[in-house]
């Protein structure tokens, strides 16, 4: 079997799984957002936090939620780093230094995990459990709270009311995140993945060295980091390590699970604005995106123009001979599409297109089909400015769902994705105008060039993935990549919580013959004309110099 | 109809609406170009162009190239210099072209507000004795009354309270044929200018000093305080962030190109890049290519423009909003009378009753109306002509006959003719219950057919007349029944294609009328209209414009009376006739100054093709950013990394001429789109989704297509200029 066939029957498995999968899922995270029973653990949680889960918020009260859980959990993680000497389970580590400390806390909270330290001789078990992947799973649940928030902005009229952001997250972790996690960590363990508590095991490698080899509960976290499209690995090495993702069959299933939410919400999205079709739409556009991402980048994976992978008549160089090209090529456009930044292989050493393909994933935004709720709501908001734009067009004042997007939610959306090009390009220009950011390259020259992009681009998106190369272990990228994260993060979340306050404030309009109809193939195109041309190529300049430089011959 | 427009510069204002009703624009005269020209540059002043944040930064890097190429000339950065401070130009230039035609229309109204003394009553009273006093117009106050003989030109707005008179209303709506205004009812309004022709009226002053209509007229069409429309705030802020995202783009591209090019120091500088970065001209180039300065540079164009469209279909809009609004109308409601039907029932049919040939029933029918000189009795004499083939014949015309004029109290109208030597013949028609009385007080026998035909035409909704007729001859009387007269309102022609328009628009159509429900149906059905309110009271329309808002629709109708002005102000959009009260007209947001309820439907289709304009040219704009990419990229950095070459898919000739032929065609798109901005994209009414594919396809592909045509064109051209090389 050619590689080409088989990265094609692997990549089109995958499609007919989430296709199977997204619409029992969808309806599920709809009864779980919707439904008005509480369980008794989740009586008791409200009752020892102190929330009265019937009682619903404005979008202002329900964005202070998200921020001060947020800060706490980032002050509880950079608590648990800096004393974890002090604590059990360190295996000996001292504590994380402050600058690392406050990068991997923001890291996480956001749902970046970005990691600019190397999990096995940093963390101890502890912190991994207790810290690390505690947010892994709520940081995950925060995204999609606010996705929901915003779908039912649009699903309700004249009313000042979001939900309860308390109910969402906990009903997000307990119903939806930890079951799935539960199954597919006893899946990973089946498929070779580790799980225990031993110390190191030191071993005897084939030159002679001795090597110490950490255990730990990896293929627990190994769930949750797919799944809630968070991506920081118990490993350094990440889902390229045997002990995280051992098999080509495990490889699939990776890339299952942190596909299977982000394609599920826009199922959950219609459902609950009682038109499924119009969430097939927004699940169509993520689609389009992502059959498209992933076929260029296999495409300039398996053609490898460099020099050396055509002498050597592959692009081998950081892939893991387990997975293959193509295999590994599926990996890296799903981890870079849904900011989840799992790595099986390291797009450093990609072909110069191929690399470009990684970054301009996630330069669209994270919606194609983007985070565990993130890339919803970033969806949503992508089809507000392309109703705003081409919905003029029908020669009506652009209305999305009955909503009319008049000069108030305009604002929001386009204040949303303003957020993310400035603080990509911003960090980048930063970096690149002195040795505080030159330094840290390991290429010289356009190469160099990438790994700062890609850094700031996958910070700033909450992918978290890196492109390897860089020393980011440094104060300055420490600093500034938080900065991007946290504002990547936040300052979207508050304008969606926003919009959506706006949108449920108003009426409905009814649909007409002369309402721009959303749900056709029509607007699908659209979506994604808009988020190509409007999003995607304002990074045409830095790309330039860059992986296009690289890769233009 | 047009005296005042006519005066204006620009095409056809009389021309009728065409069939259909399409919405068209009026022509761009080249001269006008040239005329708005010192405008165009005055409004360089950025206490002026602040406001409009994209030429704005336009100007500001214009202002800084400048700078640069004083400080380091050459032939490049002098042409992108002049070309940027064209584009700035140019987008002003539309705004004062969009505005000049307004102001052409301004200074005719002008001409009508002529200074006159007003002869003010002094402590009069319905009834009361009349003591006037000369008061120069501008000092009358809301509520003072005077009085205007023939020939004295009415000093304010008012409403008449006594008298009546025949008033030439030109100045304000072009047309040149008096109107009857008379107190109470309807049609006491009086605008300020207006001549009184005949009799003499007493006027209850109605507006504020300084607050005419006229004075409103030409603010509204100088759009002196023109404000920014809901949407045109939304486009503008959507339009505000782009720019942003794009500011930043290019400030940010600095310190990477200045790292690249110190990673290859064999590479020479060029004017493009050198040690420094790129070159601040080259800057400022990508920067206003990028950003989106053709909607940019149109956007108040094309509101002001709108606003104009209305203007010449003579309708004042009182706020840009109700424009907007219009376009996004879901529910019309349309009074019957005059709107769908034409004003009056007209005859339909002739029925003849056995042993009466149609052709008879015809021939009675129309010499018994010959004397009958209402509308009804006028449309069976043609109706008579027309199917029948019967002359029309003078009441002179025929000797011996004795013509019997249709009173309110007989309710018949017919003739006695003579017909030779001791017979008469008496022919009668009218109301049925009179001419069947008549007919048995001569001895005639009660038809029970006819009683069934005239419930039938009832019934359906219809109006019956019945025909008689009593022949004398010696001395005895024969009287019969002929046939009835199917009297209906009539459908205005065109109005059932008019209403499926609207309804592939997504647009339902409500027909409101006073008849009983089945009168209603029947018109309604034949009309074509989607839902109708029959016996409709004042408070009937309020409840049904609020049930529809609730329901979240735009509701949008016309109205004269005083009790149509509290719905008027509930609507949405609310159309006011000039013929109306003046408490209508302060209602409504619009006026319609031909008076014509019909014209809601244009305006309608006009206020969607201000915002398909808009849509159309912000796609455009957008779209047009592929082909710059292309155009400048190369151009900046090929010389860096040969391999970006292959970006210059357009085979420029060099970098210089790559970026100044996108900076020219940035430019002259402007000019190029300002009759399309001004005239509007051309409306069909459709269905949402067909319209969209065709402005997706016109405006969003050819918006990728046409620059690459475009730039090469240019660079063909500007290759052979100095220092492109």
């Amino acid at each position: 079997m050619s590689a080409t066939l088989a990265g094609v029957l692997f990549t089109g498995s995958l499609v007919l799984a989430l296709a199977v999968v997204h619409r029992p899922l969808g309806d599920h995270m709809y009864r779980v957002y919707t439904g008005t029973r509480h369980a008794r653990p989740e009586r008791v949680i409200y009752r020892l936090v102190g929330v009265h889960p019937e009682a619903e918020q404005t979008w202002a009260s329900y964005a202070r939620g998200v921020l001060a859980f947020s800060a706490v959990s980032v002050l509880f993680l950079y608590g648990l780093q800096r004393l974890q000497n002090h604590l059990l389970l360190s295996l000996g580590f001292r504590p994380v230094v402050t600058h690392q400390a406050w990068n991997t806390a923001i890291s996480f909270v956001t749902n970046t995990n970005w990691q600019s330290y190397s999990g096995e001789s940093t963390m101890g078990h502890l912190v991994q459990m207790a810290g690390l992947a505690v947010q892994n799973f709520v940081s995950a649940a925060v995204g999609m709270a606010v996705a929901i928030a915003l779908v039912r902005g649009f699903a309700r009229k004249r009313t000042d009311r979001l939900g309860n952001f308390w109910v969402d997250l906990v009903r997000g972790t307990l119903r939806i995140l930890l079951p799935i996690a539960f199954v597919a960590a006893i899946i990973l363990v089946i498929g070779g993945a580790v799980q225990n508590f031993h110390d190191p095991h030191t071993v005897q490698t084939l030159t002679g060295a001795r090597q110490p080899i950490t255990g730990g509960p990896v293929a627990s976290q190994e769930a949750v980091k797919e799944l809630g499209t968070n991506g920081g690995g118990f490993y350094n090495a990440n889902s390229a390590h045997p002990f995280e993702n051992p098999t080509a069959w495990t490889n699939w299933l990776e890339i299952f699970l942190l596909l299977m939410i982000p394609f599920g919400l826009p199922r959950t999205f219609g459902r609950m604005v009682g038109s499924v079709r119009q969430g097939r739409a927004i699940v169509a556009v993520m689609a389009t995106l992502a059959v498209i991402s992933v076929t260029l980048l296999s495409f300039f994976q398996l053609a490898h123009h460099g020099t050396v992978p055509t002498a050597i008549g592959s692009s081998m160089e950081g892939v893991e001979t387990r997975f293959g090209v193509a295999d590994s090529a599926t990996f890296a456009d799903a981890t870079t599409l849904t900011s989840t930044g799992a790595v099986n292989s390291f797009h450093d050493s990609y072909t110069s297109l191929g690399g470009l393909m990684t970054m301009v994933d996630m330069m669209l935004g994270e919606v194609a089909p983007g985070g565990t709720g993130s890339g919803l709501y970033g969806m949503l908001i992508l089809a507000v400015v392309t109703v705003f734009v081409a919905g003029l067009m029908v020669g009506r004042t652009p209305e999305y769902l009955g909503k009319k997007i008049g000069s108030r939610e305009i604002k929001f959306a386009a204040a949303y994705f303003l957020i993310t090009p400035i603080c990509v390009l911003a960090g980048t220009a930063v970096a690149m105008a002195g040795t505080w950011g030159r330094g840290g390259t390991l290429n010289r020259g356009a190469h160099g060039l990438s790994e700062v992009l890609y850094a700031f681009t996958s910070a700033s998106n909450n992918n978290g993935s890196a492109f390897a190369g860089l020393t980011a272990n440094t104060p300055f990228y420490d600093t500034a990549l938080g900065l991007a994260m946290a504002f990547g993060r936040f300052l979207p979340m508050i304008f969606v919580l926003a919009l959506a306050g706006s949108l449920a404030r108003q009426g409905r309009t009814p649909v007409s013959e002369g309402t721009l109809p959303t749900h056709r193939p029509q607007f699908v195109g659209m979506v994604a004309g808009v988020t190509v041309v409007l999003v995607a190529l304002t990074f045409l300049p830095a790309l330039a110099l860059g992986p296009l430089a690289e890769g233009v011959h | 109809m047009s005296v005042r427009l006519a005066e204006a510069p620009r095409t056809a204002p009389d021309a009728p609406a065409p069939p259909g009703g399409r919405v068209q624009g009026g022509l761009l005269d080249p001269g006008q170009l040239l005329r708005s020209l010192p405008d165009a540059v005055r409004k360089l002043d950025p206490r002026t162009m602040w406001r409009n944040p994209v030429m704005f930064i336009v100007e500001i890097g214009a202002v800084w190239s400048t700078v640069l190429a004083v400080s380091r000339p050459s032939w490049f950065s002098w042409l992108i210099v002049a070309w940027l401070w064209l584009t700035v130009t140019f987008a002003n230039l539309a705004e004062a072209v969009a505005e000049g035609r307004g102001k052409a229309q301004a200074d005719s109204l002008r001409r009508a507000k002529t200074d006159t003394t007003a002869r003010r009553l002094v402590g009069w009273a319905p009834g009361g004795p009349v003591v006037e006093e000369p008061v120069p117009a501008p000092a009358l106050r809301q509520g003072d009354h005077v009085i205007v003989e023939a020939g004295q030109i009415i000093p304010g707005d008012g409403d008449v309270v006594e008298g009546i008179a025949s008033v030439d209303e030109s100045a304000i709506t072009g047309e040149s044929a008096p109107v009857i205004r008379e107190s109470g009812g309807d049609r006491s309004a009086v605008t300020g200018g207006t001549k009184v022709l005949s009799d003499r009226i007493i006027v209850k002053i109605t507006q504020r000093p300084g607050e005419s209509f006229i004075d409103r007229m030409i603010a509204l069409v100088e759009g002196a305080n023109r404000q920014k429309t809901p949407n045109e705030i939304a486009l503008n802020i959507l339009l505000a962030s782009l720019t942003i995202i794009f500011v930043m783009a290019v400030a940010t591209l600095q310190p990477l190109a200045i790292f690249a090019k110190a990673n290859e120091p064999g590479v020479p500088d060029s004017l493009a890049l050198n040690a420094h970065g790129v070159t601040g001209i080259v800057m400022v180039s990508l920067l206003v290519c990028l950003i989106p300065t053709t909607i940019g540079a149109l956007l108040s164009a094309i509101g002001i423009a709108g606003m104009d469209r209305l203007v010449q279909r003579n309708v004042l809009a009182m706020s840009g909003r109700a424009v907007e609004a219009a376009g996004d109308v879901d529910t019309l409601l349309l009074d019957k009378t005059g709107t769908i039907t034409l004003g009056d029932r007209q005859a339909a049919e002739f029925i003849p009753i056995d042993g009466v040939t149609e052709q008879e029933l015809a021939d009675a029918a129309q010499l018994a109306s010959l004397a009958d000189e209402t509308p009804e009795g006028r449309s069976i004499v043609v109706f008579a002509k027309t199917a029948y083939g019967l002359r029309e014949r003078s009441p002179g015309e025929l000797a011996h006959a004795t013509w019997i004029r249709f009173t309110a109290q007989t309710r018949m109208s017919g003739v006695d003719l003579d017909d030779g030597p001791g017979g008469t013949r008496h022919l009668r028609k009218g109301a049925a219950a009179a001419v069947l009385t008549w007919v048995l007080d001569h001895g005639g026998l009660p038809e029970t057919d006819v009683a069934g035909v005239v419930d039938g035409i009832s019934a359906a909704g219809g109006t019956p007349l019945v025909v008689g007729e009593v022949v004398r001859e010696a001395g005895t009387d024969r009287a019969r029944l002929l046939g009835v007269i199917h009297l209906k309102d009539v459908v205005k022609a065109g109005m059932r294609e008019r209403f499926a328009e609207m309804r592939r628009m997504g647009i339902r159509t409500v027909m409101i009328t006073g008849d009983n429900p089945l009168t209603a149906r029947a018109i309604a059905d034949e009309a074509g209209v989607d839902d109708f309110l029959a016996e409709a009271r004042p408070e009937d329309k309020m409840a049904l414009i609020k049930r529809e808002q609730e329901g979240g629709r735009l509701v949008a109708m016309t109205g004269d009376g005083t009790n149509d002005a509290p719905a008027l102000a509930q609507a949405d959009v609310g159309v006011a006739m000039n013929t109306g009260t003046s408490a209508a007209k302060e209602a409504g947001n619009m006026v319609d100054l031909d008076s014509n309820p019909t014209k809601l439907i244009e305006i309608v289709e006009i206020g969607k093709q201000l915002l398909i304009t808009r849509g159309a040219l912000t796609t455009f704009s957008i779209a047009n950013d592929i082909a710059k990419y292309f155009a400048i990229i190369p151009a900046m950095f090929a010389a860096l990394y040969p391999g970006l070459d292959r970006l210059n898919v357009m085979r420029l000739h060099s970098p210089q001429s790559a970026v100044l032929s996108a900076v020219i065609f940035n430019a002259v798109i402007i000019v190029a789109l300002i009759p399309l901005a001004l005239r509007g994209v051309k409306y069909r009414p459709s269905s949402a989704s067909k319209l969209l594919s065709r402005n997706l396809c016109v405006y969003g592909l050819g918006g990728v297509v046409a620059p690459f045509i475009g730039i090469k064109f240019v660079d063909l051209l500007v290759q052979f200029l100095p220092g492109m090389s």
